[in-house]
């Protein structure tokens, strides 16, 4: 057979360069991404001794919370994903998980690190500390370059469209439960006390009582967007009790 | 009879090329002051005012998309339409149509600039805008193909210039890029906010793929299209090698879109994907240098008006950055590096370097080329595009210089530890280390924002006198008419 191939082919014909045009720049794309969606360890199954999975969605109050760092484009100067490096373990803690993000719609692991990593930034602060920090960055730590964000505490927080937006976040599959069979599905995988949070026609509700007995902006008087915001910093990176297992065991995921 | 507007007298539709070219310039100026506002907020934090709208969270993304899509995407519309109607010798196919992607192009930039600072945002890098907008953008992208694409197969050489491959690939890739990186779940139908399809992991290499691709062919193959014109053009020579430009072209659109990864190097992916990711971005600079060197031994051999004419040294040097931030950016993918580099100035400095050096220094030197013919006119001033070629050059170097000490300086410090094992430095203390370098940026930012007002001023004074040379031309040939009348 005689195949005698010459560029001026495609050059002479626009149907042929479209699509091997298309050809080349489809095949990394294919090759590198859709086996994320189909190699189930991607994400590993962290589960305690009773056989619960321990990183659950989040609450409705920590959700709203989220939205808030979302808007407010945190992610451009906080990262949150710590690095299997020793210099992270001991400055932030315990390298990420994949598991530890997988309801994060979208993922916020950022790409630059102004200020420090927050992945595990929950619980290392009080609450007071975190509402003087977010209202004036330098009375706290006098180096810093973070914008004060006073609006945070002034701003009540709006719950009026909540049902839709976890609604939204069910719909790209975080198992927020709407029916009592999903209800009693999250109760087996999460335990009775999280598959309540995460139960859509009690979210109103779960959210002025997380808000009032957490108190995270220490003013019980209304619900602010502080007190969402707060409410999501603090659970950053809590739900894994690392101690629970062997140093090497999440290796096997990487 | 004196009053016989321009454009139908026009072989070409340049009448949305010319306001491509002008809205360029004005994103240029938006964007750019964008990034030197919020470069100087991180020099001095008290420039936030403490309002939601100017936080520098907010108006990042004003600054990142008004200099890709603004000025980036308007340049690229310009050039493009441009290009492809002088090489294949023929008129756009719509001029509706092409109408239809201009004033849907700025009502995107407009639109998503506005919803930034109120707060919408996708939290994606360089992909910020909320679901509404992404719908505008397909629907634009669809006819800037139709457009494009048909003009093409209407041209009246047989064969496509090599330009005009780069942006098809870039036309493609953008469609491929933008679609599944903006699918997302709306709160409702009347909400701005919504959810991407995707989470963690999977979204992580999802963005990625997008956001590096939206370098490489938004930023990277595009303008190698409009270099691949107007280099020729202005040297007086043709493409230094036909047989180069074919092997790069289909290696660059082959290997740019396996390397996305690179920018998760060490995070929760699967290890393979980032191994993978870095053995193509090396294997990449290759096509990448293969294009920096046809376009520098086509400069080659006119080096002589490297002296006279200062639009060559934009073009020479945009190149000579194009081979240095190409050849940059391999290195920092090797995972050793990019441990230090990842998360720090560094990639700031690199993304300018490219953004600066090689996206704006060829748009600047192909628009010196560009403008005057759009008006059929001379350039005001050839002085002042010296002076902005100085400018410019001086606030990039500035700014990269900075970057790269207060980046490694910052993956330096992080990482180091005391006799004692601790680590040795707090973060907040390395955040006061790089201050200094953060004013810096900021005043190479400065440099560069000037360069680019002397372009406004020489390229307004050029049309005015494009306006008043016609005028003068319509005077006499209706002098002339009234004789032949009377």
């Amino acid at each position: 057979m005689n195949f005698n191939f010459k560029h001026e082919w495609i050059e002479t014909n626009v149907g042929l360069l479209l699509v091997l045009t298309m050809v080349a720049i489809s095949i990394g794309g294919l090759v590198e991404i859709a086996p994320l969606f189909l190699i189930k360890n991607t994400v590993e199954t962290v589960k305690d001794a009773k056989g619960l999975e321990t990183i659950r969605p989040y609450t409705a109050l920590e959700s709203r919370g989220r939205d808030i760092y979302v808007r407010e484009g945190c992610y451009t100067c906080h990262s949150q994903m710590i690095r299997p490096l020793k210099d992270e373990a001991v400055r932030y803690g315990h390298y990420s998980l994949a598991a530890e993000s997988q309801y994060d719609h979208p993922f916020q692991w950022g790409s630059k690190r102004t200020g420090p990593d927050l992945a595990r930034v929950g619980k290392k602060y009080s609450n007071e500390w975190q509402v003087q920090h977010l209202i004036a960055p330098r009375s706290m730590v006098p180096e810093s370059v973070m914008p004060n964000y006073p609006w945070l505490l002034s701003t009540p927080l709006d719950t009026s469209d909540l049902v839709d937006r976890l609604r939204a976040q069910r719909a790209v599959g975080v198992p927020y439960s709407l029916t009592e069979i999903e209800y009693q599905n999250n109760v087996k995988r999460f335990g009775e006390a999280v598959a309540q949070q995460l139960h859509i026609p009690n979210a109103q509700q779960n959210l002025v009582k997380q808000a009032e007995e957490g108190n995270f902006d220490g003013d019980r008087s209304n619900i602010t967007e502080l007190d969402a915001l707060i409410a999501y910093l603090q659970v950053l990176g809590t739900m894994v009790d690392f101690s629970q297992y062997d140093s090497d065991h999440f290796v096997t995921f990487r | 009879m004196a009053s016989v507007s321009i454009s139908s007298k026009e072989q070409y539709n340049f009448d949305v090329v010319r306001k491509f070219a002008i809205m360029t310039l004005v994103w240029g100026v938006v964007g750019m002051l964008a990034g030197v506002y919020i470069a100087s907020e991180l020099a001095w934090p008290f420039l936030n005012f403490d309002s939601p709208y100017i936080s520098f969270g907010r108006l990042r993304p004003v600054h990142t998309g008004g200099v890709i899509f603004g000025f980036g995407g308007s340049a690229l519309f310009a050039t493009s339409y441009y290009v492809v109607q002088r090489t294949c010798q023929t008129r756009l196919i719509s001029d509706a149509l092409a109408n239809f992607t201009f004033w849907g192009w700025q009502a995107v930039i407009v639109l998503a600039a506005t919803s930034y600072i109120l707060g919408f945002s996708q939290g994606r890098e360089y992909a910020e805008m909320e679901w509404p907008i992404d719908i505008l953008i397909e629907v634009v992208w669809i006819a800037y193909m139709i457009v494009f694409f048909g003009t093409v197969m209407r041209r009246k050489q047989p064969h496509i210039y090599v330009a005009n491959w780069f942006y098809i690939a870039f036309i493609l890739a953008t469609a491929l890029l933008h679609t599944f990186n903006n699918l997302a779940m709306p709160v409702n139908l009347f909400s701005m906010k919504s959810y991407s399809l995707f989470s963690g992991a999977q979204d992580a290499m999802t963005q990625w793929w997008y956001g590096h691709n939206a370098v490489g062919f938004f930023l990277t193959a595009a303008f190698l299209g409009m270099m691949y014109y107007f280099v020729p053009k202005q040297a007086g020579r043709p493409i230094y090698s036909y047989r180069l430009s074919i092997v790069h072209f289909w290696a660059l659109s082959f290997l740019y879109m396996w390397v996305g990864s690179h920018h998760l190097h060490w995070t929760a992916i699967p290890d393979w994907t980032s191994t993978l990711a870095a053995t193509f971005s090396i294997m990449l600079l290759l096509p990448s240098w293969g294009g920096m060197i046809n376009g520098i031994m086509t400069l080659s051999g006119a080096w002589d008006k490297l002296r006279t004419d200062p639009i060559m040294r934009f073009l020479a040097v945009a190149l000579s950055f194009y081979g240095m931030s190409t050849f940059e950016g391999p290195i920092m993918s090797l995972k050793d590096v990019n441990a230090l580099s990842h998360y720090t100035d560094w990639t700031i400095g690199h993304v300018h370097s490219g953004a600066l050096g090689w996206v704006a220094m060829i748009t600047f030197g192909s628009f010196y080329h560009m403008i005057p013919k759009l008006w059929d006119t001379k350039l005001y001033s050839l002085r002042l595009v010296y002076w902005h070629f100085w400018l410019a050059t001086i606030g990039i170097l500035l700014y990269i210089i900075a970057m790269w000490i207060s980046g490694i300086g910052q993956g330096v410090m992080w990482r180091t530890f005391d006799d004692f094992g601790n680590l040795k430095y707090a973060f907040a203390y390395t955040v006061e280390v790089v201050k200094p370098f953060y004013a810096m940026r900021a005043i190479g930012g400065m440099f560069f924002l000037s360069g680019v007002f002397i372009m406004v001023y020489n390229v307004w004074m050029t049309i005015g006198q494009a306006k008043r040379e016609a005028a003068e031309l319509d005077a006499k040939l209706a002098a002339k008419l009234a004789r032949v009348g009377a």
